[in-house]
């Protein structure tokens, strides 16, 4: 039965510590993700967003502390249970990571391919439906990574990430490097997704337009922990220098004009 | 299990078509229905269809697909057709997949077959001589920055070139000794297998000595160094262009065939010969050790013998060969670096070329000294 593992949060990072030999990236620190919702991580470069991301999707073993993904502690699972969990998630890196010897096609079936038992057609038909739900024009389906353009590569890594219809999206700074039409675009791609999918959203960003735009939750990293955590309106009156400097410096104030008119 | 596998039933009853979708509508569980729908599709094209969707338990895009699929295929979507039933979040997804339906190419069109290959072949040889001419332009502006920076010893960046004599040669130092010493023992056992024969055993002498010093030290000295850093400096040089350092540096009026080639060409041609002297002579050594143990050849004998018959001109002959090598490789690798362009797969693609070009230049030139050895008696 798929209805008892409904969790009102799908992700639960619990005393986390990662690092690097001796540097500590985080302590103690917790965060939970709501089904459905679209989560927003930010802080200040090095503050350890990607390395949080990483150490949830499995690629960055912590050195304590848990992580639940859909209620499994993934780093104590069998193969079997991490190999549902990968098939329930789906990853946009922040340059696409593509694989550049196939196709922008060819890389949206890869996972169909591997993970399920469909036609050839059916595939294609897949690929095709993902290709063109993110944005894509369908000439694009035959071109090879490197004769796209960026935002075309990040369009066609989220076609691929949503191969395999996964509840958890994880976006690793979707709108970096991307002009601002196409970063706009981008945001109302992300929140039409999850509206229509039921997506649940966890996204590392820099970008203040894009947390007005899309976020439900934002979550701030400072001091190798999460100091704050709570819908943008709430977390905007948090008392900490960086905080404020964040969201109340000129280019802060800017993006909360543009929600406000 | 509540949620029954995946099916549909067609139901003719109430004069329309009725699709009526059950169970679990998920890609998984798909694959065996794919045909199945496509042949209903194709045998009611232009009908109008009703799809009942209320026994759908679960849904996902790829469900929703091939049910919009099924639905614009059977009927241009008349005030007949429709779906009935759908929970809010079904109706949500079948009207996000709506609007994306259209096939996609997935592979690139490939054109005549018999035309690409001759397209290949022809843009190969031009390739190739367009190479060649690029190469020589290399070459050119490496040695006339050679000669300014000879004029102006001041610009030479010796750190660098210590540097890069350290990495390519000292390092270099302990394989390329092991190898020759091998390679020696390995000719002399061939000696004392076959000229023993002969009741000849002490050519082996002549042989190891000849063979060492005229070929088999600086060849395999070459060849390791090709290996080892003519691959280095492409990889070096190629990443560096790839993060647009080399840009920089003609920005900043750096020019980067005095910074970055020429200190390892210099590195090269002055430590390979230094290396081929040390590989002839663990070489010899190898061999002698063979001839002292594997025949009745004493150390003492050995050398007696050597100093007799082995003339300085067979030294000579090899090491002379070592700086040409060495300047080759440099070059090479350094050429392959520079045209080092985007990506990380034409950086592995120009490593590669490297030292296979280093490679067969190396013997090239090898030949070509065989042949003008022979030519004045040398």
């Amino acid at each position: 039965m798929d209805q008892v593992k409904e969790h009102e949060h799908v992700i639960e990072v619990e005393e986390l510590k990662t690092q690097f030999g001796d540097f500590v990236v985080h302590e103690n620190l917790d965060i939970n993700v709501r089904k459905g919702e679209i989560l927003g991580v930010v802080g200040g470069s090095g503050t350890g967003k990607s390395v949080l991301m990483r150490a949830i999707i499995g690629l960055k073993r912590p050195s304590a502390g848990t992580v639940r993904i859909f209620g499994e502690d993934y780093y104590q699972a069998n193969d079997k249970a991490r190999e549902a969990i990968e098939q329930r998630w789906g990853v946009l890196f922040q340059g696409g990571a593509l694989f550049s010897s196939l196709t922008v096609a060819q890389n949206v079936m890869a996972p169909i391919r591997e993970h399920l038992k469909l036609p050839e057609e059916l595939a294609k038909d897949i690929a095709a439906l993902k290709i063109s739900m993110s944005g894509l024009p369908e000439e694009a389906g035959a071109k090879y990574p490197s004769e796209l353009s960026g935002g075309m590569k990040k369009r066609a890594g989220l076609a691929r990430a949503l191969a395999l219809d996964p509840e958890v999206v994880f976006l690793d700074e979707p709108t970096a490097g991307l002009d601002p039409i196409g970063a706009a675009r981008f945001d109302e791609l992300i929140v039409n997704l999850k509206e229509s999918l039921g997506l649940t959203v966890f996204m590392v960003t820099h970008d203040l337009d894009t947390l007005h735009a899309t976020c439900d939750r934002v979550a701030v990293l400072a001091e190798k922990r999460v100091i704050a955590c709570g819908p943008l309106e709430e977390v905007r009156k948090t008392d900490h220098a960086w905080i404020q400097e964040y969201f109340s410096g000129p280019r802060g104030r800017a993006a909360l004009a543009v929600k406000a008119s | 299990m509540a949620d029954s596998a995946a099916h549909f039933d067609i139901d003719m009853s109430q004069g329309t078509l009725k699709l009526v979708p059950s169970g679990d509508w998920r890609a998984r569980f798909l694959g065996d229905l794919d045909d199945d729908l496509r042949d209903f599709a194709d045998d009611s094209v232009g009908r109008d269809l009703v799809i009942d969707m209320s026994g759908v338990v679960r849904l996902d895009t790829v469900g929703a697909m091939m049910l919009q699929r099924t639905m614009h295929c059977c009927a241009d979507r008349g005030a007949a057709s429709q779906f009935t039933g759908a929970n809010e979040v079904h109706e949500a997804l079948l009207a996000q997949v709506e609007g994306h339906l259209q096939p996609c190419h997935v592979e690139p069109t490939l054109g005549n077959p018999f035309l690409a290959v001759v397209n290949r072949l022809g843009k190969g040889v031009a390739d190739a001589y367009y190479a060649a001419l690029e190469v020589m332009s290399f070459i050119g502006r490496t040695l006339s920055t050679a000669g300014r920076v000879a004029l102006q010893p001041q610009k030479m960046r010796w750190t660098s070139t210590v540097y890069h004599m350290e990495e390519a040669g000292l390092n270099a130092m302990p394989i390329i000794g092991l190898m020759s010493f091998l390679i020696g023992a390995v000719v002399a056992y061939m000696g004392a297998k076959i000229l023993s024969m002969f009741n000849a055993d002490i050519f082996t002498v002549e042989l190891v000595g000849i063979s060492v010093l005229r070929e088999f030290g600086v060849l395999l000295s070459a060849i390791l160094i090709a290996g080892r850093s003519g691959s280095a400096f492409t990889a070096q040089i190629g990443s560096m262009k790839i993060r647009e350092e080399i840009d920089a540096m003609k920005v900043l009026g750096l020019d980067p065939i005095e910074v970055l080639v020429l200190p390892r060409v210099i590195a090269l041609v002055i430590m390979l010969p230094i290396l081929a002297l040390v590989a002839a002579v663990l070489g010899v050594v190898g061999g002698g050790l063979v001839a002292a143990t594997a025949m009745d050849i004493s150390p003492a004998l050995f050398v007696a013998r050597f100093q007799e018959t082995i003339i300085i001109n067979h030294f000579w002959a090899g090491l002379i060969k070592a700086p040409f090598f060495a300047f080759v490789i440099a070059i090479i690798g350094c050429f392959q670096g520079m045209e080092v362009e985007g990506s990380a797969e034409s950086l592995g693609q120009r490593t590669t070329l490297s030292v296979v070009q280093s490679l067969f230049l190396v013997i090239v030139i090898d030949a070509f000294f065989a042949m003008f050895y022979l030519e004045i008696d040398f």
